[in-house]
């Protein structure tokens, strides 16, 4: 399907355009991919769907935004640095309270399910999705806030291509998270994770304590989505900032997801940028004329289906083992 | 080092299962807890490595101590570093994941790297099989296999007592005796064993006590010399007739003997 894309891409188009649409495709792509890790590894850690991550997204940031420019903390007391660091600081308090939001959130509505049947946990956390996500727009208000960031409107001109510095540190900072949590899981917190998800009670019975790797998959899932959200909210996405709306991209990286193959990390990045890249191409080869200017909203789902006939599990997900 | 005095154990607040049994298992012995399905066994052994709760159980009456702390409320994570390991009925591997990391998962509670090491080390001296396996995906190991992963998986914390839920449960005979000789081998190691069985012949021929449960009571224990010559363990258990003899289907006018334990 990609390299399909990439093909009839290369043959009705000129290469600046092309790697214009390749730039945005793969820097929106970063934000899917940021988002379907933190779906992964709760899912990873609960054998849950998290519905509550819009929520999540939407709270983080906001976080970002009261940190970054309502509260100034802790860069009001950082005045001897650049402003740019003082930003800094004040984003990276705000994605660690976000995470601490996570924790809270899993300790407060899905530890009493420990146990119970995973539909009913799977609802459960549509009931946090709303409940966070009404409160948070509370917070947020009807107009949207900016989150001031240093990078502000600036690109690089290369003459055949403009990347924003924005997209640049988007794609810098999702690689950098893939590595890590990639190496994560390989830690013995990471291997009790995963036994966690496949089979509770064993792990239990390993001397895992099942609730606190719960809580640590929430605290990453939490920080991943606050990542995202920020990323989300800056020039060229939304410049505006952060409004009620900005929960819902979290939907639109549901198919990156499922692509990617629901438990794999790697997966769900290659499918984040599929999926980016699908919607950027859509956007700049079908324009306005070919079913209205929503179509490559959708893009991202027909994708899945097609991923879905060939490959049921996603490219990257584990099939159920059955030994015959 | 364990014992479990006058326990009793309520499922859905209803169900009373274990009607207060007593055992013990003294420092690097094995001992072996017999009975027929639903007698109690399982829940003996949720009781003692504290997974009862996942199975709606509570433990209403008795204790269980542990090198003489009591335990009989603690999680089941703090009951591992104890020094309580077990082997899962039905095998229980993480099927999704390879044998190493299985191993590694079994390792969680043992933080020390050297002592790992070694773990690791002892496992694949006991089970060359999964030293040619460790990179493959669990869930396509025979079942074999399967159970000396379970196995090993247990033994990577260093347990001081290794609790065995059914081990020869689907393996061919041959294989049933090589799970019998590794048990043999991991107890004179110095680890202390409750082999939790069905297979009477299996487990008695290597244990120094036996008990014998039926409907959540302990209604028999001692020595494996002395059960063994009991008739009843002998029809009921070994399947042997009165004179010794194995029972045929021939012989179908037979009168069964009355468990005189039940009257």
């Amino acid at each position: 399907m990609i390299t399909g894309l990439v093909v009839l891409a290369q043959a009705t188009a000129d290469g600046n355009a092309f790697a214009q649409m390749l730039v945005g495709g793969i820097s929106f792509g970063a934000i899917y991919a940021l988002l379907a890790m933190g779906f992964v590894i709760i899912f990873k850690a609960t054998s849950v769907i998290n519905f509550a991550h819009g929520a999540l997204t939407g709270l983080g940031a906001f976080l970002v935004v009261a940190f970054a420019t309502v509260l100034d903390f802790p860069g009001r007391f950082l005045t001897s640095f650049p402003e740019w660091a003082q930003w800094t600081a004040n984003v990276l308090t705000a994605f660690a309270v976000a995470a601490l939001f996570g924790v809270l959130i899993e300790r407060v509505f899905l530890r009493p399910m420990v146990g119970e049947a995973l539909f009913a946990v799977a609802i459960v956390t549509l009931g946090i999705d709303i409940v966070v996500r009404t409160i948070t727009n509370d917070f947020i208000g009807t107009q949207p806030r900016p989150v001031g960031a240093p990078w502000g409107l600036n690109v690089i001109d290369l003459g055949w291509v403009i990347i924003a510095w924005s997209e640049v540190i988007q794609i810098v900072v999702t690689v950098v998270l893939l590595v890590a949590i990639a190496m994560f899981l390989r830690t013995r917190t990471g291997v009790a994770m995963r036994a966690t998800a496949f089979d509770q009670e064993t792990a239990r019975a390993q001397g895992v304590n099942v609730g606190r790797v719960f809580s640590v998959a929430w605290a990453i899932g939490a920080f991943l989505a606050a990542v995202a959200g920020l990323f989300y909210s800056v020039f060229p996405r939304r410049a505006t900032g952060v409004d009620q709306a900005t929960a819902f991209i979290a939907f639109r990286a549901f198919p990156a997801v499922i692509i990617g193959g629901l438990d794999s990390i790697p997966g769900a990045v290659v499918g984040g940028f599929a999926v980016g890249i699908a919607e950027s191409a859509a956007n700049t080869y079908l324009g306005f004329e070919f079913l209205g200017n929503g179509f490559p909203g959708i893009v991202g789902y027909l994708l899945m289906m097609v991923v879905l006939l060939i490959r049921p599990y996603g490219l990257f997900g584990t099939p159920e083992i059955r030994r015959v | 080092m364990l014992a479990v005095e006058n326990l009793e154990v309520v499922y859905n607040d209803v169900v009373l299962v274990l009607r207060g049994i007593s055992l013990e298992v003294p420092d690097g012995k094995i001992v072996a807890l017999l009975g027929t399905n639903g007698a109690g066994k399982t829940t003996t052994l949720r009781a003692i490595t504290g997974l009862l709760d996942m199975h709606e159980g509570d433990v209403t009456k008795g204790e269980i101590t542990f090198d003489g702390a009591d335990i009989t409320e603690e999680d089941p994570a703090a009951r591992v570093r104890r020094g309580i390991s077990q082997v899962m009925e039905g095998r229980r591997v993480f099927a999704e994941m390879t044998v190493d990391d299985n191993l590694r998962a079994g390792a969680y509670s043992n933080r020390d790297a050297n002592l790992v090491k070694e773990a690791r080390e002892r496992v694949m001296t006991l089970f060359p099989k999964l030293a040619d396996r460790r990179n493959a995906t669990a869930g396509y190991l025979s079942g074999g296999e399967q159970q000396m992963l379970a196995i090993g998986r247990a033994l990577m914390q260093v347990p001081k007592l290794l609790i065995l839920d059914e081990p020869s449960l689907g393996l061919a005979p041959l294989l049933v005796q090589e799970v019998r000789d590794i048990i043999v081998e991991i107890n004179s190691q110095g680890t202390a064993v409750l082999l939790i069985e069905q297979n009477a012949n299996m487990a008695l021929s290597i244990a120094d006590y036996g008990y014998i449960m039926e409907t959540g009571k302990m209604v028999m224990d001692g020595d494996p010399g002395k059960l063994l010559k009991d008739e009843d363990v002998k029809e009921f258990y070994l399947g042997l007739h009165t004179t010794g003899e194995q029972k045929s289907f021939r012989d179908v006018k037979h009168y069964k003997r009355r468990k005189r334990w039940l009257s």
